[in-house]
């Protein structure tokens, strides 16, 4: 079944209509003639989700697996695969360069019932998958905080889940892909067959070729609910406590109060969670209602407003103890809910800044950095704490390492948080940690190296005509040559 | 009989767009909740044999995947295999009964008989006919070449016209049956900016109306769909395309619309209002905008 569905093998060109011709107008608003030197203008194309930085670019869209390399003719300034535009930096923009949308290529091609195997063509959403998925009794095996990223940006940016310490990061669970390079050669990828392609392209950040579609391993579960427990804690003792206690759980994740300081520094609610076992409804999600409708002035978020939030947020749950029963759809994703939620932040855009430091500094560095976010006065709301397990990563750039991973995000001021977030970096490299390309708007070239030092290694397989605009910043200026790679 | 009686009952539910709302499954479009609480139970549904002429067309493929759902059987007929492959694919992993293919260039219309009769043997039958082929064409070059306006002409009027002579013969014989033909709401009136593709789609809708005064009397739905701007492949370069319909939204629409049989579908539906309009402009003030 999957070898008929996917019959374009050796890089075979097929004819297709390109493009339509930009001449031909079906709306009633324009007159046909001025139309050929209109300079894109206003706002980007498209954006990440941080809206920091903003680049103009060429925006294209694919709907079919032979749609590339052709659709990039003409690109004289590089190209990138971009998906949803979830990350929330630069890794899916490029500065006067070319994006290739894939959202259009959203196809499923295969499912055993049975073993859970699923192959989509790779701008298939992890929403469209668990529509598909969770009626039949099967769910994602790693599931990031949001829904709304393609098959392809998981795999490009191995992203990682409430499930780490379980189930390792999301590439742990892709058996195949097919990888396009911009020469028009298609390689078949798995950990036995072109494994170096493989490896690099899992983590790989889009730069080794176009996924065009790849195949993973779904979880069976019985019902949509999880068994959810959430617990107050006071402390990174109290946190390495609970992360030690609930080892056996297959879902936690920590949210954090960065604002306040004294006794209540590093407090905490502690959330773990399982897939209910006793059988319950398996009906898909409905639509979400909520839209983020226009943004707010940058001031709304300031540190009287994020304090005030963050001790709502820890007081609502008023026991030490919770346990109830919850949809899968606020326990993983609760900020899907509120489509444009980004918008909050106002137009300056936010910075994340996601760290992760190996056991051997975990605490101090938490500790250290924590002080440090709290000194600085710098508002950020949803801290996200997590302990990262040790289950290796096939991917050769992947971001999760065994340790402590902590995720902010402070609205963008270019004096103070930039400051903030480079002290942070800094102090991140001394305890050996690292950053997340995925949430990285500002890491310098020497950090990304210290971070990464397989990169050289790395940009051996990178594809010559593909770069974005991270690897620009940490790499491509370095190097002299904008792309790099074979 | 029992066909003759069927054609009845679908003769009474049509035009159920101008009758009073009175039956709950058939409310207006825009109430439709997007959380329906209870979806409508599979059991409740009868598989219907369908067949997609341009199967790989953005309308098509969001429409056969909500046919694929919930378990009708398909036969899909496209030109490029590659991509009539996955779009198979991807119907036959949602749960389509059935789902066959053939590859063919429908602009050949000596193909055309044996290719339907292939479809409806395959499919044991045929309750819906589902034609979404078109080119958009380019207009510039249409204005120079004739060979481009006549080809745009041709796909776009004169194959359908073929396939749809075949398919009314076959269904009106059987009092039954649902032909959906996608027109466009640019055939509603001729603007400078399109007038090629849009003549295309006029002839097209004067067919399609003319076909269904001549058979709805024999028990078969023939529809005329008229989609406004829609986000597709196809409308990819427009200006201001990202204002356009969401192509799931148009095809949830068309599939109920293709369920009840209506016989002029604008989706969406504020189309219908807005080529009202544009038609009541006097020609004399027409001609002098840019349309």
């Amino acid at each position: 079944m999957l070898v008929s569905a996917l019959s374009t093998e050796g890089g075979r060109r097929i004819d297709y209509p390109v493009a339509m011709p930009s001449s031909v107008e079906l709306e009633f608003d324009s007159p046909p003639s001025n139309r050929a030197d209109q300079k894109p203008s206003g706002p980007p194309p498209f954006e990440s989700w941080g809206r920091y930085p903003s680049f103009p670019a060429e925006l294209k869209h694919l709907h079919w697996q032979t749609d590339f390399p052709r659709a990039m003719d003409g690109a004289h300034h590089g190209a990138l695969a971009v998906g949803m535009g979830r990350s929330y930096g630069d890794v899916c923009l490029l500065k006067d360069g070319m994006l290739l949308e894939t959202t259009g290529m959203n196809r499923l091609l295969a499912f055993d019932p049975v073993t859970g195997l699923l192959a989509a063509e790779a701008g298939i959403t992890l929403a469209q998958i668990l529509d598909f998925a969770v009626p039949r009794g099967y769910f994602l095996p790693v599931s990031p905080g949001t829904k709304y990223v393609t098959l392809g940006g998981a795999i490009a940016n191995d992203i990682h889940g409430k499930n780490h310490h379980h189930a390792g990061t999301f590439g742990c669970h892709v058996t195949q892909f097919d990888l396009v390079r911009s020469d028009g050669r298609r390689l078949r990828c798995t950990p036995e067959l072109n494994s170096d392609y493989f490896s690099a392209t899992i983590g790989g950040m889009g730069l080794t070729g176009l996924i065009t579609w790849a195949q993973i391993r779904l979880k069976p579960i019985v019902s949509r609910v999880i068994d959810y427990v959430g617990t107050q804690f006071h402390g990174i003792d109290e946190f390495l406590d609970l992360t030690r206690q609930s080892e056996s759980v297959e879902y936690t994740v920590s949210w954090v109060d960065v604002t306040s300081t004294g006794k209540n520094f590093c407090r905490g609610i502690f959330m773990q969670g399982d897939h209910a076992r006793t059988p319950g409804p398996l009906k898909p999600s409905g639509k979400p209602k909520l839209s983020f409708p226009f943004e707010l002035p940058g001031m709304a978020l300031n540190s009287v407003t994020v304090g005030a939030f963050n001790s709502l947020f820890f007081k609502k749950q008023m026991k030490k103890q919770v346990t109830m029963q919850q949809d899968y759809e606020p326990f993983f994703y609760p900020l899907d809910k509120v489509l444009h939620w980004n918008r909050m932040y106002g137009k300056g855009g936010l910075l994340q800044f996601q760290y992760v430091i190996p056991w051997a500094h975990a605490k101090e560095g938490t500790i250290a950095i924590l002080q440090e976010v709290a000194r600085s006065g710098l508002a950020s709301f949803l801290a996200v704490l997590k302990a990262f397990g040790d289950v290796p990563s096939p991917g050769a750039m992947s971001f999760p390492k065994p340790g402590i991973t902590l995720a902010l995000d402070f609205p963008i001021k270019h004096d103070k948080s930039f400051l903030l977030f480079d002290k942070l970096a800094e102090m991140t490299r001394e305890f050996g940690g690292r950053l997340y390309p995925a949430k990285d708007a500002r890491m310098t070239a020497a950090q990304f190296r210290a971070f990464y030092p397989q990169w050289e290694r790395f940009a051996v397989y990178k594809d010559p005509a593909l770069t974005s605009g991270f690897w620009e910043r940490v790499v491509g200026g370095q190097s002299g040559v904008r792309g790099g790679g074979r | 009989m029992s066909t003759e009686l069927n054609g009845e009952a679908k003769a009474a539910t049509k035009n159920s767009d101008s009758a009073p709302k009175t039956n709950p499954i058939e409310r207006p479009l825009a109430l439709r909740s997007v959380r329906e609480e209870h979806p409508p139970k599979a059991e409740e549904h009868t598989p219907q044999r369908i067949l997609v002429l341009g199967a790989t067309s953005g309308i098509a493929e969001a429409c056969l995947r909500l046919w694929a759902a919930r378990g009708d059987s398909l036969y899909l007929v496209a030109r490029s295999e590659d991509r009539l492959n996955v779009v198979a694919a991807d119907a036959n992993v949602r749960g389509a009964a059935l789902v066959e293919t053939a590859v063919a260039n429908l602009d050949d219309l000596e193909q055309h008989p044996e290719l339907l009769a292939h479809a409806v043997n395959a499919l044991g039958g045929l309750d819906i006919a589902f034609l979404a082929l078109g080119v958009l064409g380019d207009q510039t070059d249409a204005e120079r070449r004739v060979e481009a306006a006549t080809q745009v002409l041709h796909t776009n009027f004169t194959a359908p016209v073929s396939l749809l002579t075949w398919l009314a013969n076959y269904m009106s014989q059987r009092h039954t049956g649902t032909l959906a033909v996608l027109s466009s709401v640019a055939g509603d009136r001729g603007r400078r900016s399109n007038y090629v593709y849009g003549s295309s789609k006029a002839g097209l809708t004067t067919f399609v109306d003319g076909l269904r005064n001549r058979i709805d009397r024999d028990g078969v739905r023939v529809m005329t769909i008229k989609p406004g701007p829609v986000r597709t492949a196809m409308t990819e370069n427009m200006k201001g395309n990202a204002k356009f319909a969401d192509v799931n939204d148009v095809a949830a629409a068309l599939v109920k619309a293709i369920d009840r049989g209506t016989d002029v579908v604008y989706v969406p539906g504020i189309w219908r209002i807005i080529m009202g309009v544009i038609r009541a402009i006097p020609e004399s003030i027409f001609k002098k905008l840019n349309l």
